[in-house]
């Protein structure tokens, strides 16, 4: 996109661009503050699905024919918009996966064949499952070390404890950019520039910060940073495992098969080169295209004051939430954005998610599959709303109006 | 009364009720009367964990019908079990084995009793059934 295309942005404008929005659920206009799970779609990203099986459908990199032509430059259009956008050196650090557990485990398995038994692996207390199974599982299978960076009461990571747990055996840290249960923003800028003085790499979860805020993987400096297209606008089952040249050379292929070979004999295999080598056999070629849209829509928009409405939004539903007498906000942290996640005495956040259901208001409920977090807290769960650029404090006037309501009926 | 007539008595309960509102309401009164089960009986081996809220259950056979309690830590969980004990209690093994609960559906909560809704309610009545199965291979 040319730097000159003016970048704006006026939520009514970019409502009507996502036609979901606009629909009713039991009799009640829908307002949907499930966004942490996923993002609903504009209408560029359906066209161009649309438009790619109606026009384009064809394998790619293999084909001599015009459709495969054309479904591979697509393809790889895709690749440069979200490189450029990332702000990424090459387009050959863009690996396409099926989202964000995909790209991590991918990551701790290839990678993980470097690591040897004793080497640590650093999280933090509020890691979503997905960044902490797949580490869990390396141990297991490598004897390396898993340790927990511990988390202070407003949900913040605490700063001296991890430099304290950074030491010479430390081989890899992989933590959030944005928790998906608290909203709290880490540092993961500084967080990266200690993890390397003491040489380790770092992988940043950026699931729940792709869609929030402007990410420049040089800024941020991380060895790999991984998100889901379907929580930035995109299709579901695509996702991006940004990754430096230098550590993805190394890293070994991750799965075998078609597309990511150079020459195969039964002897002896040799692998293609990178993106390839990471993206066995065919992969999501329309979710690819897709999610190629979902980022030239955002570079339209203006991410800047998208991230400053977004936490306006979250500290209006934050303060309006806190008038609720026994309801406590889990997380608080200073820095934080686009979640608010909230519990209760003595009501279930299960019977606030089904009333809040009923009046057309769509939350997550539950543990958020943050269950280490949860035990944290002593909960059995949160009731979390979560938001994107297309809500309004109309909604959450509404909102906070249904649990008014639900909190008098279940009380 | 029989466990069919049972559930078109709930079926006839809830046809008074056009707004889900109102339907939870009356779902939210029922979990605040169900009698609590014993907590001596609240254990890990009579938990049934649900991803979204968890449900105690009791079986006791007696006098060839099975009695039920149960619990939930959610109300609305807790207010549907209500309907569900009172269709399954006091039924003999045979009727509860063969029994189609189709009253949750007719009244609109065919949700919270899917696989996927991981509320405890459809484990619960699996695990009510099982125990009926349980009893009839005795």
């Amino acid at each position: 996109m040319a730097e000159s295309q003016k970048k704006s942005f006026n939520v009514k404008e970019i409502r009507e661009q996502f036609p979901s929005l606009r629909q009713q659920v039991y009799g009640k206009n829908l307002i949907y503050f499930d966004n942490g799970a996923t993002s609903q779609k504009p209408q560029v990203v359906l066209d161009t699905l649309n438009h790619f099986y109606a026009k384009e459908n064809a394998n790619i990199h293999r084909g001599v024919h015009y459709l495969s032509q054309m479904a591979t430059s697509a393809y790889e259009d895709a690749r440069k918009t979200i490189q450029l956008y990332l702000n990424a050196n090459k387009s050959e650090e863009i690996i396409f996966t099926k989202g964000t557990t995909d790209a991590i485990n991918l990551v701790a398995n290839s990678f993980g064949e470097l690591l040897d038994k004793g080497d640590e692996i650093l999280i933090s207390a509020m890691e979503h499952h997905s960044n902490i199974v797949p580490w869990q599982m390396l141990c297991e299978r490598k004897g390396c070390i898993l340790k927990i960076i511990p988390i202070n009461q407003k949900g913040e990571i605490i700063q001296e404890e991890y430099d304290n747990l950074l030491s010479n055996k430390t081989k890899l840290v992989s933590i959030t950019h944005i928790s998906n249960t608290l909203g709290t923003i880490n540092p993961v800028k500084s967080m990266t520039t200690r993890a390397h003085a003491v040489g380790a790499r770092v992988l940043v979860d950026g699931a729940q910060s792709i869609q929030h805020k402007k990410i420049d993987v040089v800024d941020i400096n991380c060895d790999w940073f991984v998100f889901s297209g379907h929580k930035v606008f995109g299709p579901t089952g695509i996702g991006v495992l940004y990754g430096k040249e230098e550590i993805l050379d190394k890293m070994p292929p991750y799965q075998g098969g078609g597309d990511m070979i150079a020459k195969v004999t039964f002897e002896k295999t040799t692998y293609n080169e990178l993106p390839f080598k990471f993206e066995a056999g065919t992969p999501h070629i329309a979710g690819a295209i897709g999610l190629g849209k979902a980022f030239e829509f955002l570079n339209t928009l203006d991410m800047e004051a998208i991230l400053q409405y977004e936490m306006e939004l979250e500290a209006y539903a934050q303060d309006m939430l806190l008038t609720f007498e026994g309801l406590e906000v889990i997380g608080t942290a200073k820095k934080k954005t686009s979640v608010v996640s909230f519990a209760m005495d003595k009501i279930h956040p299960f019977d606030i998610g089904t009333l809040l259901d009923k009046q057309g208001i769509a939350v997550r409920t539950g543990h958020h599959c943050t269950q280490p977090l949860m035990d944290f807290y002593k909960i059995p769960g949160t009731t979390r709303a979560s938001f994107a650029f297309y809500n309004t404090k109309e909604e959450i006037d509404i909102f906070i109006s249904a649990v008014e309501k639900s909190i008098s009926m279940l009380s | 009364m029989t466990l069919e007539e049972k559930q078109q008595d709930i079926i006839d309960e809830f046809a008074i009720y056009d707004d889900w509102m109102d339907k939870y309401e009356y779902i939210i009164e029922l979990g605040k009367d169900l009698p609590k089960i014993d907590e001596d009986l609240k254990t890990d081996d009579r938990l049934i964990e649900g991803c979204q809220s968890r449900v105690w259950l009791a079986s006791e056979f007696k006098d060839n019908k099975m009695h039920f309690t149960a619990d939930s830590d959610a109300i609305i969980t807790k207010g549907i079990i209500g309907l569900l004990i009172r269709v399954l209690d006091q039924e003999s093994p045979e009727n509860i084995a063969k029994s189609d609960l189709h009253f949750i559906s007719d009244i609109g909560l065919h949700e919270h009793l899917s696989p996927t809704r991981s509320n405890g309610l459809a484990s619960m009545v699996k695990k009510i059934k099982m125990s009926a199965l349980t009893q009839l291979a005795k």
